[in-house]
């Protein structure tokens, strides 16, 4: 087989069975891989209307045709499953080096069932696959769990795992690999954490080979030399990570500050990128095959932050700085390690303090029941919550439900930030009116990652739009999602796109796949997955007053700065985006849409 | 690290030339070699991955001529791969010939004469000649021929293919940057 490796493993934790499938040659044809392929699988397995941490849920995770092999950044893997924070579909998926290692070892995904009785780990050395015992990790953090398990097996195999908070059941809890690496949003880990699964360790010396190498080369080739002339790809990112936007959307007036109170912050430089690099940043890095580098390896070499790590990302960074006021860039990073080490999303983190924040300053909150004050600036208060919210201890056991079940159990749902109960990251809506639109209409909730409108409207790539106006914005968010599913689905990571587009990704599926078809075809698989993810979220019971953003932004001004006046025009958007997805007013894929995508 | 680096520049010219004209270069220019800056490297392994391409047309970085180790704590990954001894124990200790000196400055097997008894691999004092089990054979750097595709794919400029001149090397250049800041006329 070319560009897959033909093989799903199927893990059923309650009986300990191990069957390895063929892969469905035809569901691959139709969803690629990854995120695409593991929600077919979940929409054939599963009862949308199940509870993400039951039994019943499945954990899938699931590489795509490019994974592992030379194209541009081509070391993602995607963890699909029903995700507990928000009760949507949930996939995320992370870099580093453990998917092209899957397939190495001869799999295109796992499909993980039931739950164990006791804790397990999955062993995978080629084709010896077995479910041992896990109890003596159970506890250990991210860090600790791989060191061990890398001693216990090989030194060269690769680790993906859960810390404390994913066995905790922390709603937004992380699936960590290699150390550093998470696939991030969402809660999956939570998920692992209710099957006792605390990791899957994977050794691979196979080969992938592709359809026509000659051309496959080729467009490799050309996609890496594009990436290298682009001043994001080739330069920006690997300068200065994702925080170089920090400066870059504080000036634009869309830095959601103090808990979206404010859309820009007085001490925003203090917490960028640049400042990172020249205070805390040892060397930055790539994940598997990578040629842009964005990954920051820090150090707080002494005081009370002192620690060692990787990142924050720009949206990390974001919400455990500007959302919660917090100046500190060591205490952001401190935070953001912590998160790492146990577990946990950092976006959800910070934004669930910073709701915490505001309704302690409105006194929805009191000091009693925190064991401290948390005013917004507190630096030493992100560290201690996000620390007591990985372990659910004292007030964090309330944290690690999320800031929309935190706030809702003390009457104040307003105050939480999200949508669809996960939290929106750091880009104001209001000052990016596509990012709005993108919100409220993604299917995993509050995420930026599922059509990433801040680059024409802020960055001009590939074109630049007004950010402050609603024109076309429906147009532009359909194509970004479609292309995106693809991205996803072929697994390579989706920063390749600021340099690359459809045209290139689809030389590289076409000669990996050895497949005839235009790029609309490959644009097609996209909006297959998108309108399957649809589904899946309108059988588990969302409907169109989900696509909805918190009232900040429909119903605020921001107060001042470039977009000062603006609130997001959710509604005419979202009506011309329903239109031009072939869904009915409601919101919901017309009979015509889902035959033309063969649904 | 600093070995690769100095590898050339710590020989005598006289040597050099000598090393040289075993396999036909001109003596009077200095032929390219593959030069590792491992503080540049970002662990991505993408010269793995092709490395492993041009030699099976497959991806497998476990059959690649070079390997790329990375510590996490220390921060650091550093490539590996063949670094064309100008005495070379692979050569020695090959019972049937088979390995020799090309043009380009590579020691290569000549996979007709190589019978595969893998003495080479435990006589690399680097250990950098692997055995690629599916294809049943030897796996070492060859320099691709005098275009080495790992320099060429290295998003970091890592490794770099070029002579091994003076003035190319990377630390040198560092410290000589260190006299242009302290000492330079500032306009």
């Amino acid at each position: 087989m070319f560009g897959w490796m033909g093989t799903i493993l199927r893990v059923n934790l309650t009986d300990g069975t191990i069957k390895k499938e063929p892969l469905n040659k035809n569901d691959a044809c139709l969803y690629l891989g990854g995120r695409g392929l593991g929600t077919k699988i979940m929409m054939d397995e599963v009862d949308p209307q199940v509870d993400p941490l039951s039994p019943e849920n499945k954990l899938i995770f699931m590489t795509g045709p490019l994974t592992g092999t030379a194209a541009a950044c081509p070391g993602r893997y995607e963890v699909i499953s029903k995700a507990p924070l928000t009760g949507s579909i949930g996939a995320s998926n992370s870099g580093g080096h453990f998917g092209p290692e899957l397939k190495y070892a001869g799999y295109d995904g796992i499909i993980f069932e039931g739950k164990a009785e006791k804790p397990v780990y999955l062993s995978i050395n080629n084709d010896e696959v077995s479910l041992k015992s896990a109890v003596s990790l159970w506890g250990k953090t991210v860090f600790e769990t791989t060191d061990e398990l890398l001693k216990a097996t090989s030194e060269d195999a690769r680790v993906t795992c859960i810390g404390p908070a994913g066995e905790k059941l922390v709603k937004f809890a992380t699936v960590m690999n290699d150390k550093h690496r998470a696939a991030g949003r969402s809660g999956l880990g939570a998920v692992m954490g209710s099957k006792n699964l605390k990791a899957v360790v994977v050794r691979g010396t196979k080969s992938i080979q592709v359809a026509n190498p000659e051309e496959f080369i080729k467009a490799c080739w050309d996609a890496r030399r594009k990436l290298k002339a682009h001043p994001v790809t080739g330069t920006g990112l690997g300068a200065y990570g994702t925080e170089i936007l920090v400066n870059i959307l504080n000036q634009s007036g869309a830095l959601p500050t103090r808990n979206w109170q404010e859309s820009s912050f007085e001490h925003a430089d203090e917490t960028s990128g640049e400042t990172l690099a020249a205070k805390y940043l040892v060397r930055n890095k790539g994940c598997f095959g990578c040629s842009i580098g964005c990954g920051r390896v820090t150090r707080i070499p002494d005081g009370p932050f002192k620690g060692f790590g990787e990142g924050p990302e720009y949206e990390a960074g974001w919400s455990l700085g500007a959302d919660c006021g917090v100046r500190d860039l060591a205490a952001i990073c401190k935070a953001n390690f912590i998160c790492n080490e146990l577990g946990f999303d950092p976006i959800t983190m910070g934004s669930t303090i910073a709701c915490a924040m505001e309704m302690y300053e409105k006194g929805i909150l009191a000091k009693e029941e925190l064991g401290r004050d948390l005013n917004f600036g507190d630096a030493e208060g992100i560290v201690e919550f996000t620390r007591l919210t990985g372990l659910r201890e004292g007030f964090g056991d309330k944290m690690a439900e999320g800031s929309f079940r935190l706030a809702s159990m003390y009457g104040h749902p307003e105050l939480s930030m999200t949508v669809k109960k996960q939290e929106m990251p750091a880009y104001d809506g209001r000052g990016v009116q596509g990012m709005g639109l993108e919100y409220a209409t993604s299917n995993r909730g509050g995420c930026h990652v599922r059509g990433y409108l801040t680059s024409p409207e802020i960055l001009g790539i590939p074109q630049k739009l007004d950010p402050l106006v609603t024109t076309d914005k429906a147009m532009w968010l359909k194509i970004f999602q479609d292309l995106t599913a693809v991205v996803d689905s072929a697994n390579i990571c989706l920063f390749s796109t600021f340099a690359i587009g459809l045209p290139e990704i689809s030389s590289m599926l076409r000669t990996a796949l050895g497949w005839d078809c235009t790029d609309e075809e490959i644009l097609k698989i996209g909006e297959r997955i998108w309108n399957l993810e649809k589904l899946f979220n309108l059988k588990a019971g969302f409907t169109k007053a989900d696509d909805r953003l918190p009232d900040r932004l429909l119903k605020e001004q921001v107060k001042k700065g470039p977009a000062k006046g603006k609130v997001v025009e959710l509604d005419v958007m979202l009506t011309e985006y329903y239109a031009l997805r072939g869904w009915d007013t409601e919101g919901i894929p017309t009979d015509e849409k889902l035959k033309e995508l063969s649904l | 690290m600093s070995c690769y680096e100095s590898h050339q520049s710590q020989k005598s010219t006289k040597e050099v030339s000598l090393a040289l004209s075993k396999y036909g270069v001109q003596e009077k220019g200095m032929s390219k070699i593959l030069m590792v800056s491992p503080e540049k490297c970002i662990g991505c392994r993408s010269c793995e991955l092709i490395c492993s391409f041009v030699k099976t047309n497959e991806f497998n970085p476990k059959n690649a001529a070079v390997t790329v180790l990375a510590y996490d704590e220390a921060a650091i990954a550093v490539p590996m791969m063949c670094m064309q001894c100008e005495n070379p124990s692979c050569m020695k200790v090959c019972p049937v010939g088979a390995i020799e000196f090309k043009t380009t400055g590579a020691v290569v097997i000549n996979e007709d004469k190589c019978i595969g008894c893998k003495m080479c691999l435990s006589a690399c004092p680097l250990g950098n000649i692997v055995f690629d089990a599916g294809n049943r054979k030897m796996v070492k750097c060859d320099l691709c021929g005098g275009v080495p595709k790992c320099a060429y794919i290295c998003p970091s400029g890592t490794i770099e293919y070029k002579e091994a001149t003076s003035t190319n090397l990377n630390k040198k250049k560092l410290i000589a940057e260190k006299f242009k800041e302290v000492f330079g006329e500032v306009q």
